[in-house]
């Protein structure tokens, strides 16, 4: 194999990777798993939706994946290379990954920094990485990336503070900010969620423009079904059940035929902004409405005292492994695994 | 009396004319802030029918929740209502809701009509059990005895599919944000009021609770037949219990009509801007349209109609002149905007499923 | 746009210019609050009264037994006092010939040994305000260091200042301070500013630290630490700006505490410092001047001239909020 061959063989197929990830909370006495073995892979320039309900563990996962918090156990691989070493300490390369991954939140009035202005939030990283050479150089970049993210124009906004905008421009200036140490992979935690229905679709146009423009990888993560298909349709979404991943697929594979039971509850009770849509779907009767505490977890598979597929026996007793179910898809269930494997 | 009937004869609500549990006429409420005065609700109109549900949809800032808030005159002492009546009928009697006092409002409000608001812990007083907030909401607006609301209230959260038992000496902070929504929906409906008033009803709320919360609004409506008004951002909520729709914009309401109307057959640029930038879940993949710009400021908003510094199918009347609220699909859907007749041309493609359930609904 | 273009015009070059709009802005937010106003201008009053005043005032003349405990003068005699000596220059002692005979020139009467009190006033509240400073100076930087390193640092470090900082809080401040007067001669004023920093230092910690727990968990010092942007940037640059107000808020309670601290150790006799409000209210004490009708002014000027200053302080720490609240920036 030739040099080139040989490298090319070595690259990891997955830009970021969780493998096995457990992240626990609380004292001896009292622990709560809140993302109980989260395992998947995503690859450069590709978008991957988390979705779930709240206390999921999709925000926990997402930040583990950030590496703003640290797994108790289990694996984060950026480029290949873990990013804990096995004694929990930062791992080699960790400032590559640190600069590589950035991160949106989600309240557009809490994630900047009140007393600084615009350009001070823009230029301090710049500044700081000597990403420029002088204040000039700085004064240059700001203004290019805020009319990348659509802040135009430019003198409207860099010496304005945080709060004499409004929360979809907030949320521009984040993913301007993010992007000041040029990442390859951004976590965005309901990024969307808090900014008003008309100026949600802009905000993640101009996301998936950087996406085309700049190659930048998305972990997006939702409660919102509708903006989790717009947004990663040629993506592939992971829905999570308290703690853990029961399905990941492509997203049109999981709109239109989603396997896990969870799944088809929640895409069949999603309310539409169709009448006639919303009101014809068939809705997936549970069996029952509470939703499990973290301190009483269910025995065997976390979704069987809801689930209409339920079979005593097994649901209750054992617990559903994260398996490939053909076309790349994988399923946490022991019903649906045995009706793949049944048809293929 | 007869006055306020004759001026109700020459309006689009004369449809329902003996029906009417609320009418609100051209109300106008204003906040005094340090920058001067914030217009938040300017010149609304409409009439909500018995049994009927009519939501209000907008975003931050339209006035929609100033506007709930306003019916049962629960508003902050900064604000000021200079214009406008709010008429309350049962039977034929009208109850001229900003002039009452204080004594007759106690009995006006959860006998006649009833607010719920967002299911977050502060709609409850974290120190007191499910059962005292009962009992004190009972005994501050009606006579019942102690008893009478104890059955009542079982009753009632039975009704709402909850393990009534469990749930009436419950602490607020130890039920989930779905049992909240159910006790509060519950406790509006003590006193067996005509009239229910919504605030965000489903927002916050994981999307399985969502979904129960709706079919029990539906189920309640159906079942005890008051009439609701919910006020939302969702369109979502709108397509799923509406029978009518109002969209409000910078404090007045722009179009109202019909949900399939609204859905199918916009005809206000902002109602078909929202429309176009909602995605649904299921179906195929759709491309969405962001609305530019932004709400404008309350105090000192443009001239004309607020909309157009956004509007796509602006002209130079819509800059000096404010369109008023005027019939277009016959009496049932009003719009104010001078441009129908272009929106019209973009919505062939809404237009068509219009057709198609019209024609489903008559088959 | 040419980036030449995008440098903001704010007279950046005449620093003079700058400095007024920084104070004309200064002013502005001081006078949203009305209080704070107030106690802001009061105490810019004392500050020049104590500064300045004793550039104009005299000392206070050596005792005349002859005027023990003589009233001040009624308002018009102020007037005319004022306008004899100062605009028309006449010498004390022809208008003293001259003026009534109840009334002595002094504005607040005379004390025990005859020595005029608004003269000492003035020049006895230098000490007190240049201890208040220093102390507050360094009472204050002590716990904002330690309590933002606390609460950044955490672990081992967090758990070993908070146990020290709890068991320090039960010392009782004085009784100790008045057991170490007498051990050690606290004649220099920044020892004693040191001494009471280090005794007070453990309250302000705790609220300092409460408060940088409180900004650590915000979204934008996350996003921070996602930039890699470093603990001292972190500390200096994102932290510490937004908690200015809270810290100058500190520094103010630091100045009363130690005003009191102070006035009590030389009230009990226990701090031979110069002559100033603490060592007046002693000497009237232990001069009984609180029994006679005459010497109340004598006593009651130094009381009051530390409860008004205390006053404008407190006053004045209203209208700090303001003065470092972002939201009433405008870029």
């Amino acid at each position: 194999m030739s040099d080139l061959q040989e490298r090319e063989s070595q690259k990891p197929e997955y830009l970021i990777e969780a493998r096995n990830l457990v992240r626990m909370f609380g004292s001896r006495r009292e622990r709560v798993t809140a993302v109980d073995d989260v395992s998947f892979g995503i690859r450069e320039g590709e978008v991957v939706c988390l979705v779930g309900e709240s206390g999921c563990g999709k925000t926990t996962s997402g930040k583990m994946i950030a590496g703003l918090l640290k797994p108790t156990s289990g694996q984060v691989l950026y480029a290949g290379k873990s990013v804990w070493n096995p004694r929990g300490e930062k791992g080699e390369d960790f400032k590559k990954f640190r600069l590589g991954v950035q991160i949106i939140h989600q309240d557009p009035y809490a994630s900047l920094n009140p007393s600084h202005t615009i350009y001070q939030i823009l230029s301090a990283p710049l500044l700081h990485h000597k990403l420029v050479a002088n204040t000039r150089e700085a004064l240059e970049r700001v203004a290019e990336l805020l009319s990348i993210v659509g802040l135009s124009p430019v003198e409207d906004f860099l010496y304005k503070y945080p709060h004499q905008l409004s929360g979809g421009q907030r949320q521009r200036v984040s993913v301007a900010r993010s992007l000041t140490v040029n990442p390859r992979f951004i976590v965005a935690d309901e990024a969307v969620s808090m900014v008003d229905v008309s100026i949600r679709v802009g905000l993640l146009n101009m996301m998936a423009d950087l996406k085309r423009d700049l190659g930048v990888t998305y972990l997006f993560i939702t409660h919102d079904l509708a903006v989790a298909k717009f947004f990663a349709w040629e993506g592939r979404i992971a829905v999570m059940y308290v703690g853990s991943i029961v399905e990941f697929a492509t997203t049109p594979q999981l709109i239109n035929n989603p396997l896990h039971p969870y799944s088809k509850a929640l895409l069949a009770a999603v309310p539409e902004a169709d009448p006639e849509l919303t009101r014809s779907k068939q809705r997936v009767e549970l069996r029952s409405q509470d939703i499990p505490s973290l301190l009483a977890l269910p025995s065997g598979c976390r979704f069987h005292p809801r689930c209409p597929y339920f079979e005593p026996g097994l649901c209750d007793v054992k617990r559903p492994e994260f398996l490939p179910v053909g076309e790349g898809r994988y399923v946490a269930c022991h019903i649906a695994a045995r009706e793949m494997r049944g048809s293929a | 009396m007869q006055e306020a009937r004759s001026k109700m004869e020459n309006k689009v609500v004369d449809v329902f004319k003996s029906k009417v549990p609320l009418t609100v006429e051209d109300l106008w409420v204003e906040y005094q802030i340090e920058r001067g005065v914030v217009k938040a609700v300017r010149g609304v109109s409409f009439a909500l029918a018995r049994g009927e549900s009519l939501a209000l949809i907008g975003e931050s800032g339209c006035g929609k929740t100033t506007l709930g808030v306003a019916l049962i005159r629960l508003l902050v002492q900064a604000a000021r209502i200079p214009k406008g009546e709010i008429t309350y009928w049962r039977g034929n009697q009208g109850i001229d809701v900003l002039s009452l006092t204080q004594r007759e409002l106690r009995r006006f409000r959860w006998r006649e009509c009833a607010m719920v608001f967002q299911s977050a812990l502060n709609a409850f007083n974290p120190v007191l059990r499910i059962w005292d907030q009962i009992l004190d909401t009972a005994k501050a607006h009606g006579v019942m005895s102690r008893g009478q609301v104890r059955e009542r209230a079982l009753q009632l959260l039975e009704y709402v599919q909850l393990d009534p038992k469990r749930v009436i000496d419950a602490y607020p902070h130890e039920l989930s944000g779905g049992m909240r929504q159910r006790v509060l929906l519950a406790m509006s409906l003590l006193l067996d009021p005509q009239v229910l008033i919504l605030d965000e009803p489903t927002t916050a709320l994981d999307i399985l609770t969502q979904r129960t919360i709706i079919d029990l609004l539906r189920r309640l409506k159906e079942e005890i037949g008051f009439s609701m008004l919910f006020i939302s951002h969702d369109l979502a909520t709108a397509a799923e219990l509406a029978d009518r729709v109002a969209t409000m914009y910078a404090g007045s309401i722009v179009e109202v009509g019909p949900v399939e109307d609204i859905f199918y057959r916009p005809v206000h640029p902002y109602t078909l801007g929202l429309i176009r930038a909602v995605p649904t879940v299921t179906g195929e993949f759709e491309a969405l349209v962001s609305i530019p710009g932004a709400p404008p400021d309350l105090v000192a908003p443009p001239p004309g109609c607020k909309f157009h510094p956004r509007c796509p199918y602006v002209t130079e009347r819509c800059r000096v002149e404010e369109p008023k609220l005027e019939p277009f699909y016959g009496e049932m859907h009003s719009v104010a905007c001078f441009n129908v007749q272009r929106v019209q041309q973009d919505t062939l493609d809404l237009q068509e499923r219009y057709a198609k359930y019209m024609g489903g609904k008559a088959a | 746009m040419t980036t030449e273009a995008l440098i903001p015009k704010t007279g950046i070059r005449y620093w003079p210019a700058r400095f007024l709009r920084g104070i004309v802005r200064f002013l502005k937010l001081m006078s949203r609050n009305k209080t704070g106003f107030v106690g802001f201008l009061l105490f810019i009053g004392f500050v020049l009264l104590t500064t300045v005043g004793p550039l104009f005032v005299p000392q206070a003349k050596s005792a005349n037994i002859m005027e023990i405990y003589a009233p001040p003068c009624k308002l018009s005699q102020w007037v005319e006092f004022l306008r004899t000596s100062w605009f028309e220059r006449v010498p004390h002692s022809e208008i003293k010939a001259s003026s009534a005979p109840m009334c002595s020139e002094h504005l607040l009467g005379t004390d025990s040994q005859g020595k005029d009190i608004f003269a000492q006033i003035v020049h006895g509240g230098r000490d007190i305000l240049q201890m208040a400073l220093l102390t507050g100076l360094i009472s204050t930087f002590v716990g904002v260091a330690l309590g933002s390193l606390s609460a950044l640092i955490g672990g081992g470090f967090d758990a070993f200042l908070t146990m020290l900082a709890d068991i320090w809080l039960t010392i009782p401040r004085f009784p100790l301070l008045a057991v170490l007067a007498t051990l050690v001669k606290l004649d220099n004023m920044l020892f004693l500013a040191l001494l009471l920093s280090v005794l007070s230092w453990a309250g302000l910690y705790r609220s300092i630290r409460a408060q940088v727990f409180s900004i650590k968990e915000r979204d934008y010092i996350e996003a921070a630490t996602a930039l890699d942007l470093g603990m001292w940037h972190i500390i200096f640059s994102e932290v510490l700006p937004n908690m200015l107000s809270y810290i100058a808020i500190s520094f103010t309670f630091g100045m009363t505490s130690a005003i009191y601290a102070q006035v009590g150790l030389v009230f009990l006799g226990l701090v031979p410092l110069t002559r100033n409000w603490g060592v007046m209210i002693n000497l009237a004490w232990t001069q009984g001047a609180i029994f006679f009708k005459d010497s109340v002014y004598f006593i009651m000027a130094p009381v009051t001239a530390i409860a008004l200053f205390q006053l404008s302080i407190v006053w004045m720490s209203r209208s700090l909020e303001e003065i470092f609240n972002p939201r009433l920036r405008t870029g």
